[in-house]
């Protein structure tokens, strides 16, 4: 059990390319931090760093109060689960799973009982036998937290460790995963690049892009109040509609003195919008006038795709399967309530 | 899946075949029947009668002490070149799979030595180990004070086959285990390393195991090598001296065959030979489809 804590962490690899860019934050003790990003943003390289099985070019990482940057992975008192899992694939699960123990010199007796106690908590005491190849994905992926839950290390670290699992699976272990870290209360640092399990997980959200954190908070606080456009878009799915809006234009949308001239974007959420028939009023909010180019239905919902007469694109997300047909005309509204509105480079929330 | 090739016409697959055949029936299967044959033949000594004579040969050839002697000779001296070349290569190999400035060019001059003659490389090390002339000669008998003369010292003799031999086949194995080593998911090293285990220990309860087919392999490829590709090494190095010091298996068929015209015990001496090489061949192919997987 310890905190994590990350101080303007940095990686430089040789060549001069920057994968990390200064990243601070700080994982309270028992908390589960999803790092989220899209693909090569440096939150894999960040979980790397953490484990230490990459170097940190410079600041300084703690797990509880230890500074751990020079200190060996074997020495740091973490456990990992890969997304190829990273089995030891001559060994059989038993010894999969007392590797960590046995390095440690721990009595044969008390991994015994530890590896028995893991295996039944996951339930793959029949498995214990086996070797990793004969296994199917989600036993391995069990296996693997095995591994990481024997050693009762002082962090979990998780790199995109569904991803290899069939959508069905992923769903099941993501809530898995969050049972036993809730079980074991151990501080967890979790990468993914799915929205959807970085929105369930999380205590704690870290939205990541290009080697920078683009906002820490809650999952429903980022939901709600994304700090930047790249936050606005990446989390909630369809992404939200940003409108780019000049001069006056906003102002006079939102009826609000504070826009700067220079313009500013505009971000609905698709699920914040409603369709009115063409002509209704804006009543004060704000009214769209669109046409509709395609609709999909999903089932429970079903999502509009439409071109604003000022030119963008737009979707609409409605309960049920009623919607215009591809075409028709109709006027998206949205209470002004429901705006998020960002400076016009998309890097601030105004 | 099975995979199936189709061929426009009937004969072509047979035609494709014809040259792999016909350089396996010229080069292998004719000579090593003509030993069989010969195996069963003694000649006088100007070659002009030939009588047949049964298992003669063999029965003369297991009542010589020489014979267990090179037996023995040539188990010290593969057993020797096999354990070196394995092991300084797969120490090379870890350091070649570290990331390091310049790898690449470390890597390529691994991997030269393979590419030498197996005679220019006997006669190399030869001239380097001279007593009088050969420049390593020299230091160890200056600087190290060793009373080095392989030319008389049959234990000098055989360390400098053995060095030789193991100089030349460390880049194969290097090759392998390197290749070996890169197919190790580099997630797995990590994770032991995640586990606790320190880099010596990771070493011999992770990588080597997985490295097992691997070596498994090149130990039967080295023996191999070191039984028969070594002739001409040894040739030119020692001749097999002093006093059969470093006459191996295969250099004694040679040598009795050619240069003391026994055609017959040197034809059985193959025979034997072959049957041995056989055997490794089947221990190969048995174990490293069964055994050695994990």
């Amino acid at each position: 059990m310890a905190e994590v804590t990350l101080k303007d962490v940095r990686k430089i690899y040789p060549g001069g390319v920057e994968a990390v860019k200064g990243i601070t934050f700080d994982v309270p003790d028992g908390h589960f931090c999803v790092l989220v990003g899209p693909s090569g943003c440096g939150k894999s390289t960040l979980l790397r760093m953490i484990a230490g099985v990459e170097t940190i070019s410079s600041g300084e990482i703690r797990i509880g109060e230890r500074v751990v940057n020079d200190i060996e992975p074997s020495e740091r008192d973490i456990a990992m689960v890969f997304q190829n899992y990273a089995l030891y694939p001559h060994m059989r699960v038993y010894d999969n799973m007392a590797y960590g123990l046995r390095n440690r010199k721990m009595d044969k007796a008390e991994i015994d009982r530890r590896v028995r106690d893991a295996a039944r908590i996951l339930e793959i005491e029949p498995l214990l036998d086996r070797k990793p190849r004969a296994l199917s994905g989600g036993q391995r992926q069990r296996v693997a937290m095995g591994r990481a839950i024997v050693r009762s290390p002082k962090a979990f670290l998780f790199d995109e460790p569904l991803s290899n699992l069939d959508a069905k699976l992923r769903v099941s272990m993501r809530v898995e995963i969050r049972k036993l870290q809730k079980t074991f209360g151990t501080t967890s640092v979790y990468v993914t690049h799915d929205q959807l399990e970085a929105m369930t997980l999380a205590d704690m959200l870290v939205v990541m892009n290009a080697g920078r954190v683009e906002q820490i908070g809650a999952p429903l606080a980022v939901y709600e109040k994304p700090a930047t456009t790249f936050v606005a878009t990446f989390i909630g799915a369809p992404a939200m509609n940003l409108l780019t809006m000049s001069g006056a234009e906003p102002a006079l949308l939102l009826g609000n003195g504070s826009i700067p001239s220079e313009g500013a974007i505009i971000g609905i959420r698709p699920e914040d919008l409603a369709l009115a028939p063409p002509g209704a009023p804006a009543d004060g909010g704000i009214a769209l006038p669109l046409t509709v180019v395609a609709v999909e239905r999903v089932g429970p919902e079903s999502f509009v795709y439409g071109t604003l007469d000022r030119g963008d694109s737009i979707i609409v997300r409605l309960p049920g399967t009623h919607a215009p047909a591809p075409g028709e005309r109709a006027v998206a509204v949205a209470s002004r309530a429901k705006l998020h509105v960002f400076s016009a480079d998309g890097g601030r929330r105004l | 899946m099975e995979k199936r090739a189709i061929f426009s016409h009937r004969l072509l697959p047979y035609a494709l075949l014809v040259p792999q055949l016909v350089i396996t029936l010229v080069f292998f299967y004719w000579p090593a029947s003509q030993a069989v044959w010969q195996s069963f033949l003694l000649q006088d000594a100007f070659g002009l009668s030939t009588s047949f004579i049964w298992f003669d040969n063999y029965r003369e050839l297991f009542s010589q002490p020489d014979y267990y002697r090179t037996i023995g000779t040539t188990l010290v001296f593969s057993g020797s070149v096999a354990i070196l070349s394995l092991s300084i290569a797969l120490l090379l190999a870890t350091q070649a799979d570290k990331q390091l400035k310049g790898a690449g060019v470390y890597r390529t001059l691994l991997i030269w030595p393979y590419a030498v003659a197996p005679a220019v490389a006997g006669v190399l090390w030869a001239f380097m180990f001279q007593p009088s002339l050969g420049i390593v000669a020299r230091g160890l008998r200056d600087y190290l004070g060793i009373d080095w003369n392989p030319l008389l010292d049959g234990n000098q003799a055989m360390i400098l086959v053995v060095l030789a031999a193991t100089w030349k086949q460390i880049s194969y194995n290097f090759l392998f285990f390197l290749a070996g080593l890169q197919a190790i998911p580099r997630s797995v090293t990590e994770a032991a390393a995640i586990d606790g285990a320190r880099p010596l220990r990771r070493f011999w309860t992770i990588t080597f195991p997985l490295l097992s087919p691997t070596t498994f392999f090149l130990i039967v490829v080295n023996i191999v090598y070191a039984f028969f590709d070594t002739l001409g090494l040894i040739d030119t190095m020692t001749g097999g001296g002093p006093a059969k010091a470093t006459e191996t298996l295969v250099y004694k068929v040679y040598a009795d065959g050619r240069l003391g015209g026994d055609l017959g015990g040197s034809a059985a001496q193959s025979v034997m030979l072959m049957i041995i090489v056989i055997a490794l061949t089947a221990i190969q192919f048995r174990y490293v489809e069964k055994k050695v997987t994990y």
